[in-house]
């Protein structure tokens, strides 16, 4: 029965091989990709003709499944609603491919191969870090431009002249949140709660406690959580009660925080918290009860509740395609979009042009541009790919942000 | 005192853990087969409780209730369509069926259900017990889940042990063939296991909810591996070792982070696991079974 | 003597499919007639293959579930990188410092094998797979709090603490630095090299399996206490099977690690491992041939199934469960003898 088996999948293997084969060939914008050499650098050139088609090729990758699935999802729908905006202006035409990464490198790398398949010209990115800095490399060496919504790692443009980041880097946020503290005089005995087996939340915390041993400030307990334990925080808590921590710093996404806050509320555990970007969209979860979050600082760069025209108009839209309010991963992807939009206007790309040339155009504009953009106004970028704009600090008052200064 | 909060919280955690390793070791015992679809049927019932309790706000009562009857359905359909025809497979091949059901049910709920995390109500309200002018505090669903772990072991320990249907599951856990000589209808009795098991799932899976409230589709596929692990230190098949099991789980959980590391928690859990077993090979309750030449 | 001759038939036929599989794949690249994603995916295919036969080593030929083998890959890639790193200096030519970074790596894997399987061996059966899984998980916790750093000094080690504690000299380089693990892997592995490493792999387990250590591992397999009472030393050839199997699957975590820039501690979780098992199973318990294909058939196939967007890992469920329930299933497998009328089959005995 093995060889019946055997069989039955050499021949699945060779359809497959063969599919392969004939999506290569197929697919006239990939053809020229494996011209006679073979080195990675000859396939930037790889859509030179799309004759009629008028619109540029955006992809990105993300994850729209598994665990990390929101993130992704949200940079996917805020950039594709910044796409059909656009494309109703009529002067320059996008077309959005967004390919799931599964949140690991080497699915993105995967879909990163299935978008230069299909001709892409600019490149979001990936939504998240690991799989982030592993597609920025292919970007670098295919010479492909890239504009990624939120990996904020550093090591994603770290060594790379044409990858580009809409959110802060996280040791920006670490010590940009120290500073702030400090300014603020929020607190001086700080304790600490972060994710230990997460790049975003230990990448933050680094330079947190470097910068605040500069300022300081003393932190009093610092413990962590994995991915496998997130649900009971009691002993992270009792620690920095026991500490007498007067300040809180979560350096993480917002589904643990909520159990953190519900959980010292249990423990009848009072104290203040500050939070980084990743708290943002706490507000929107379904059934969260809003008083738990009363009081909590948080530095981001977007807020849903904001009476700006331009975020009220986005946010409007988002709900009434997708159901939810926006998160800042939704606000980043939107973002990106308008600022490769605002580039490409500015230098004159065309869509006739090559990845290359269009990548070369891209980065001498974003490295002078300014960008106001629905996540911070006068955006500029380095050299190095990294976005410099204002973090607003933002606290939680009977139920909405409220922006701070 | 921080060592009886500790202990409390350990106690609390490892009672959802415990009350998840029943179901676990429920289906081993008898089907001899690893059920990681487990986990998964544990988030599905959490959602149906948390349609119709928080987010049509009608009775707990019915909620649970209703959780209870979607996993019973949806355990009794998986068997059906995805475990029975590979009765007479090896256990391997059923292990990995199960484990495409897992990926199936957590897909097919993030496609119904979107991955934005839900917030869920505890059933019992957020109400807490508090002892020594308010130092040692208990919550109300702490209280709630270990009674109700205690009360399904002797209910399920009566059940396999008193009742007709109970001794025919038991007699398909010693041996298959003989039992089918003896009138016993195995098929019958397979299905009937995951039914219960599944019902228990849905229980678990509101008071994991009511306890940790995130809800998400990937909410039930690691309380289901830590659950597991729990059923294999009590000894699997034992329906008191799962118990134990479990609640060891939790307090070790808790202590390792509160006395040892929060960095390392995760493996001290893992290390004792192993040095218990080095120890006891057949777990804490298990039965050491003597093999024959 | 039929038998002998069979067997050998075998083997050859699986060489022979390897090759011609990488002279034909190589042909196509070279032509230019191969998409991107399929090139993308030759270096991770090659890894899963020799993950695959090595585990089938441990579940097929040695008969002991594995649910940890993801942990040697994972002692195997960040040993493996961090050689690779460190000897930059040291060995210009990228091939040789990738076949070295792969010996270490296989080596630390076969000593975490070793240190792992001299106390768990004594187990069997679900216990044995649980303590896999505990492993797994100690390993994966035990990287991400290890940072590793190099400098004029050599290798410079800082446990539970952050890469500043390593007080490296100016100059020196951070290769892991805890939960981020590394990042800037310079990508030295090829389609060559790996499929080098699958030939090595084939050519190592299949002499094992015809020796006469792989056939006291299988009288093993068969009936423990009958391999023990006619004086086959349980232990050794357990561990000797078990530790070559996890020194292959770190050779493969360093050619895996070597083709992306980077590399977490928490890629190689559970469910990675549930995944080499699954290549295992689908290929068929002990065939060696059948793992190759599967790994090669499940590596492939989520990313054929694209065309169906965000319900593509719900087809992959969907098709896993059905590929399992038609290759396991009584019924389904004579109604598939009845369609396909083998020869082969009949040769067996077995008349449709």
């Amino acid at each position: 029965m093995k060889k019946l088996l055997c069989i039955l999948l050499a021949v699945m293997m060779l359809a497959a091989l063969a599919a392969c084969g004939d999506s290569g060939s197929a697919n006239p914008s990939s053809a020229p990709a494996g011209e006679p050499s073979a080195a990675p650098a000859g396939e930037a050139s790889a859509a030179p003709e799309a004759p009629a088609a008028a619109a540029f090729k955006i992809g990105g990758t993300g994850p729209l499944t598994g665990g990390a699935a929101i993130y992704g999802q949200a940079a996917r729908n805020g950039a594709q609603i910044a796409v059909e905006e656009i494309n109703a202006l009529g002067d320059v035409q996008f077309e959005l491919n967004y390919q799931d990464d599964e949140h690991d490198a080497e699915k993105a790398v995967n879909a990163y191969n299935t978008l230069k398949d299909w001709g892409m010209q600019i490149s979001l990115g990936s939504v998240t870090s690991t799989p982030g800095v592993a597609t920025s490399v292919e970007n670098d060496a295919d010479r492909i431009f890239a504009i990624t919504p939120s990996a904020s790692a550093v090591a994603v443009t770290e060594g790379k002249n044409n990858v580009f980041q809409m959110c802060f880097a996280d040791p920006n946020q670490g010590s940009a949140s120290a500073q702030y503290i400090s300014d603020q005089q929020l607190g001086t005995k700080i304790a600490v709660i972060y994710k230990n087996d997460d790049v975003y939340s230990t990448g933050i915390y680094d330079t947190f406690r470097i910068k605040a041993a500069e300022l300081g400030l003393d932190i009093v307990s610092s413990t962590t959580f994995t991915e496998d334990s997130q649900q009971d925080f009691s002993v992270q808590l009792a620690d920095a009660k026991n500490n007498g921590a007067d300040l809180i710093f979560l350096p993480m996404y917002y589904t643990p925080a909520s159990l953190i806050f519900q959980q010292a509320k249990s423990m009848d555990y009072v104290t203040k918290y500050f939070g980084v970007d990743g708290m943002d969209g706490i507000l929107t979860l379904e059934g969260f009860n809003k008083e738990l979050a009363e009081g909590v600082i948080l530095l981001t760069p977007f807020n849903a509740d904001s009476t700006d025209e331009r975020t009220v108009s986005f946010v409007e839209k988002y709900k009434s395609v997708y159901g939810e309010v926006p998160n800042q991963f939704a606000a980043d992807g939107y973002d990106c979009i308008y600022a490769i939009y605002q580039a490409i206007k500015s230098g004159g790309a065309t869509s006739d042009l090559s990845a290359s040339d269009i990548n070369d155009i891209l980065v001498a504009q974003f490295t002078s541009m300014s960008f106001d953009g629905i996540t911070g106004d006068d955006m500029t970028w380095s050299a190095n790919g990294q976005v410099t704009k204002g973090p607003k600090g933002t606290v939680i008052e009977n139920g909405s942000y409220v922006g701070l200064d | 005192m921080s060592f009886l909060s500790h202990l409390i919280s350990g106690i609390s955690l490892g009672s959802i853990y415990a009350i998840i390793a029943l179901g676990y070791t429920m289906v081993y015992g008898i089907a001899k087969m690893l059920n990681f679809a487990h986990g998964d049927v544990i988030m599905v019932g959490a959602y149906a409780c948390f349609f119709i309790a928080s987010r049509y706000e009608l009775p707990v009562v019915l909620g649970v209730l209703v959780a209870m009857l979607v996993c019973t359905l949806l355990g009794v359909i998986i068997e059906r369509l995805a475990y029975k025809p590979l009765r007479s497979a090896s256990s391997l091949a059923v292990l990995i069926t199960a484990i495409g059901m897992s990926y199936f049910l957590q897909n097919a709920a993030q496609l119904m259900w979107t991955s934005n995390p839900k917030v869920f109500r505890s059933v019992v309200g957020d109400k807490s017990l508090k002892l020594f002018g308010g130092q040692l505090s208990i919550s109300a669903i702490a209280i709630v889940t270990v009674a109700t772990c205690i009360v399904i072991m002797l209910g399920l320990t009566w059940f396999t042990g008193r009742t007709k249907m109970g001794k025919a599951m038991r007699a398909c856990s010693e041996d298959k063939g003989a039992a089918q000589l003896m009138g016993i209808n195995v098929n019958a009795t397979i299905s009937m296991t995951f039914a219960i098991g599944s019902a228990l799932a849905a229980i678990a899976g509101v008071l994991l909810c009511s306890m940790y409230p995130t809800l998400m589709p990937t909410t039930g596929s690691m309380p289901g591996i830590k659950a597991f692990t729990a059923a294999v230190f009590g000894g699997i098949g034992s329906i008191p070792g799962a118990m134990l099991g479990g609640i060891l789980l939790g307090i070790i959980e808790i202590f390792g982070k509160a006395y040892v590391s929060t960095q390392l928690s995760d493996a001290i859990v893992f290390v004792v696991l192993i040095v218990i077993l080095l120890v006891k090979p057949a777990g804490l309750l298990g039965k050491q079974v003597q093999e024959k030449v | 003597m039929l038998k002998m001759q069979k067997s050998t038939r075998k083997t050859v036929s699986t060489y022979a499919l390897v090759i011609v599989a990488f002279v034909v794949v190589q042909g196509l690249a070279m032509s230019g007639n191969i998409s991107a994603t399929l090139r993308g995916q030759l270096v991770p295919i090659c890894a899963y293959v020799v993950m695959a036969i090595s585990l089938n080593l441990t579940v097929g030929v040695l008969g002991e579930l594995s649910l940890g083998h993801a942990s040697f890959m994972s002692v195997g890639a960040f040993s493996g990188v961090v050689a690779c790193i460190s000897l930059q200096n040291m060995i210009a030519f990228g091939p040789v410092r990738l076949v070295v970074g792969m010996v270490i790596g296989a080596l630390c894997a076969g000593i975490a094998g070793f240190l792992i399987g001299v106390p768990v061996l004594r187990l069997n059966g679900d216990y044995l797979a649980i303590v896999t899984l505990a492993f797994g998980e100690i390993i994966k916790n035990l990287i991400t709090c290890l940072c590793v750093g190099v400098d004029s000094r050599g290798l410079r080690f800082s446990f539970l603490t952050s890469a500043d504690a390593l007080k490296l000299e100016e100059g020196g380089r951070v290769i892991i630095n805890g939960p981020m693990g590394i990042a800037g892997i310079p990508k030295l592995s090829t389609f060559t090299t790996g499929f080098v490493l699958v030939l090595v792999t084939l050519f190592i387990v299949m002499n094992l399996v015809k020796s006469r250590s792989g056939r006291a591992i299988m009288a093993i397999r068969d009936n423990r206490i009958a391999a023990e009472s006619v004086g086959i030393p349980i232990t050794k050839y357990k561990l000797m099977a078990f530790v070559t199997s996890a020194a292959l699957a770190g050779a493969a975590g360093t050619l895996y690690a070597m083709n992306f820039s980077t590399i977490v501690a928490t890629k190689f979780n559970f469910n990675t491992s549930i995944l080499i098992l699954v290549y295992v199973v689908l290929g068929g318990l002990g065939n060696i041939r059948g793992s190759v294909i599967a790994a090669t058939v499940i590596t492939i196939l989520p990313e054929m199934l694209r065309g169906f967007n965000d319900y593509r890992m719900l087809v992959y469920a969907i098709v896993l469960i059905i590929v399992m329930l038609t290759t396991n299933n009584a019924r389904f497998k004579t109604i598939l003898s009845r369609l396909i009328p083998s020869k082969k089959a009949t040769g067996e005995g077995r008349q449709p």
